[in-house]
């Protein structure tokens, strides 16, 4: 299952990432594997999402989270 | 000791680096440029107990040593090249403690280039609200570097991080984070050998930048690319691999020295928050609501003020014309630079207000908030949720705000940014808006409470915005690019805005509003004058005898001579010249050569516009007080056609223009700067003058 698939309030730990590119960034910014993600909004016109990462809130496109695989 | 130290401040954003800057500098500082790039050089100023000087270099707030922005590229070269004029003896790395483990892996990075480091462990306050264990000591034990517990917010830890400054290493004790050259084992060796590096993360760091690094020779970088290719090395991969070893020894780290009780405090309220802030309906009408009261206290509160500068202004000219002898330098003194200041000075106010509120809608964290519910709807018109902060800066002043669009990763969309940023109304229009809606708008109630002039305003601020919009929307489908735009952004938690910080942000716009434009204004008032005190060959030698002769002065009191004589002087200076040279063309827009003068001399910066008018309507009177400027337009007639020349039709034509067209040295200067390309700002001047003149054109004939 992909992130940008996982309902506002769900929570997921991340597998792996299917984009090298968006892989760093996202790593850089504390998205590991491993690592439990909850969604806690969508934009008002359903996208962005905003999710909670190792301790804060991120916010990233769904084509940004449909890279993420979670476990 | 050396009486000298200098130290790098460097952190993730929103850690509170600035207010530790702040705290350490106070008003101490000054903004500059780093050499060759425009990204801003903050250096501030302290004493140490030891009577050593501080010398404290900001730098811009990172994720990582690898760059996302144009600003970020800075923090490696600064650390990297010994030779750099702010290359620091002590890195001070800021970390939010609420947020460790991505904080950490700035530090692990810098760790590695091998500067002596002091680590700032702010927010401790929420950490502990928080329920977070922090062992800080065992921490600095694991790293083997100073880590100073501080809250920067309250001042806490601000002496003992002076005094762990003071008493800093020279030498980089940090314990080595993970094994560098396993990532690339031959091209580290090699770049080390070719640049004569002595230190492997800095090699590796090169490998992956050297194409952005200005201090690398040409054929060191053409060397460096034949290297990677040998060697076969992968960027991203390599990249993918480094960040991973970071964090599985950063986990180790915290595994022994953070202990998590429970959810932090701080993060359900900002959640409940944002429940109302970014909801469906609730957000935009909020949203809608801060930008209305904004803008209603910055016209409320600026009034009090701009009277009294207007009356400061009043008065020195007055002094002046008792106390100055009377003379051409005088004259130009007075009516040329006097009036051109004072139409630009009242001006202070606003900018001032304008400025503190978007830095408080920053601080806070709402900023990112709009930007995040935005995203979807920019994208459609090829923008990025991030355009948002530029266009509401681009109220204020299109230069910064161009410059705040490099957090934009994807080129497209900041181009499409940058160039619709100046189409939004900026501040130097507002005194042009104010002063011909003032002419040509009654002063009345519409449904009892509108003001029929606020509301003129208000469309024109709207229709600035709309005509951004709708221009992003056609360059989005003339602009080609292949590369993807990112939308991987931190909502900071809502924090109350730091006071001082939004002081000083009015101090330094308010300075370099006063600076940069003053400047132009000086330099044009005294073109002008000039222009408008001095005619072609012999003709006022002519008007001087035609207003001599015995015929004339029998019909004219000596007091109407004066007056008939100077505008016919000025309607014959070069300045007349060439504002009716331009005539024919402007004619269609309900122009005439006046005013031509006024749309020549203010393609440099709008806000010479009434300045312009202030002088070439103060051919007597008072030329430093607008009420007197704005009675004289009311009052202006066109010489052939004996009709007013502000009418509604004329006066919105003139508007429109304002409102379009390209009229700002400084914008172009900074658009040309951002893309490095000399044909950005030409099309922009290009296409903003055509949409001027239509508009001006299509209003004119409308309302004729």
């Amino acid at each position: 299952m992909k992130l940008s698939q996982l309902k506002i309030g769900a929570i997921g730990i991340i597998k792996e990432f299917t984009d090298l590119e968006m892989s760093v960034k996202l790593m850089e910014m504390g998205c590991l594997p491993g690592e439990t993600i909850k969604v806690e909004r969508v934009a008002p016109f359903g996208d962005p999402i905003a999710i909670s990462v190792s301790g804060y809130q991120l916010s990233l496109r769904k084509l940004e989270a449909s890279t993420i695989e979670l476990i | 000791m050396k009486d000298r130290l200098r130290i790098a401040l460097v952190g993730n954003p929103n850690t509170g680096k600035s207010t530790i800057f702040n705290a350490l500098t106070g008003l101490n500082q000054k903004v500059g440029n780093f050499p060759g790039v425009t990204v801003d050089k903050k250096i501030g100023f302290s004493k140490l107990a030891n009577n050593t000087t501080l010398e404290v270099v900001d730098l811009p707030g990172t994720y990582s040593l690898y760059p996302k922005s144009v600003d970020e590229t800075i923090v490696f070269e600064v650390l990297s090249d010994k030779n750099n004029p702010s290359h620091p003896d002590l890195v001070l790395i800021v970390a939010d403690a609420t947020n460790l483990k991505r904080n950490l892996l700035l530090y692990t990075q810098i760790a590695d280039l091998g500067l002596p480091i002091i680590i700032a462990l702010n927010m401790m306050d929420l950490a502990a609200k928080s329920n977070m264990d922090i062992d800080v000591d065992g921490l600095a034990k694991r790293l083997n570097v100073p880590v100073v517990p501080i809250a920067a917010r309250k001042t806490q830890g601000i002496e003992e991080l002076k005094k762990a400054i003071q008493y800093h290493s020279n030498q980089p004790f940090q314990t080595p984070t993970i094994d560098i050259e396993i990532i690339a084992p031959d091209l580290i060796k090699s770049i080390s050998e070719e640049l004569n590096i002595d230190n492997p993360y800095v090699a590796l760091q090169i490998a992956h930048q050297y194409q952005n690094l200005r201090y690398l020779t040409k054929a060191q970088i053409s060397q460096i690319e034949t290297f990677e290719k040998q060697y076969d090395f992968h960027s991203q991969k390599s990249q993918a691999a480094e960040t991973i070893a970071r964090y599985n020894f950063i986990n180790d780290v915290l595994l022994d020295t953070v202990k998590y009780n429970s959810v932090a405090l701080e993060e359900n309220i900002s959640n409940k928050i944002d429940h109302y802030l970014t909801h469906k309906i609730w957000g935009f009408v909020i949203f809608i609501a801060i930008l209305f009261a904004i803008f209603q206290s910055i016209f409320a509160w600026s009034e009090y003020p701009m009277f009294l500068i207007e009356n400061v202004f009043v008065w020195l000219a007055e002094v002046g014309h008792r106390y100055l002898p009377e003379g051409v330098l005088t004259n130009l003194l007075i009516d040329g630079v006097l009036a051109g200041l004072s139409g630009v000075m009242v001006f202070i106010p606003q900018i001032a207000l304008l400025f503190a509120f978007i830095s408080i809608l920053e601080d806070t964290g709402y900023m990112s908030r709009v930007t995040f519910m935005m995203d979807r709807l920019m994208r459609k018109v090829g923008l990025n949720g991030k355009s948002v902060v530029p266009m509401i800066g681009g109220l204020a002043c299109a230069v910064p705000s161009i410059m705040s669009t490099r957090t934009i990763e994807n080129w497209k969309e900041r181009i499409i940014t940058i160039m619709v940023t100046p189409l939004v109304s900026c501040s130097a229009r507002l005194p042009i808006y104010t002063l011909l809606i003032s002419l040509v708008v009654p002063k009345i109630y519409v449904l009892g409470f509108i003001n029929l002039q606020g509301l003129a305003l208000m469309s024109l601020y709207v229709m600035s915005i709309i005509a951004a919009i709708l221009v992003a929307w056609v360059m989005k489908g003339i602009i080609k690019s292949k590369a993807k735009g990112y939308f991987i952004m931190e909502l900071p938690v809502y924090r109350m805005p730091r006071w001082n910080n939004v002081g000083i942000t009015m101090f330094e716009s308010v300075r370099t509003f006063v600076t940069q434009a003053g400047k132009v204004i000086i330099a044009v008032s005294i073109v002008l004058w000039v222009l408008a005190s001095y005619g072609p060959s012999n003709r006022f030698e002519k008007i001087d005898e035609k207003y001599n002769s015995p015929s004339l002065l029998k019909k004219y009191s000596s007091v109407e001579i004066v007056r008939l004589k100077a505008s016919e002087k000025l309607e014959n200076s070069y300045a007349g010249v060439l504002g009716k040279s331009i005539e024919p063309s402007i004619k269609p827009l309900g122009f005439d050569w006046k005013i031509g003068i006024a749309l020549i001399t203010s393609f440099a910066a709008r806000e010479v516009f009434v300045g312009t008018m202030a002088t070439l309507y103060s051919v007597d009177g008072d030329a430093t007080k607008m009420e007197s400027v704005r009675e004289k337009m009311a009052g202006a007639k066109n010489t052939q056609t004996g009709l007013p020349v502000f009418t509604v039709a004329s006066a919105f034509s003139l508007m429109m223009f304002y409102a379009f067209a390209m009229q700002c040295m400084s914008t172009m200067a900074v658009v040309y700067r951002e893309t490095k390309n000399i044909k950005w700002p030409l099309i922009q001047f290009a296409y903003m003058l055509v949409l001027a003149y239509v508009a001006s054109f299509i209003v004119y004939q409308l309302l004729k």
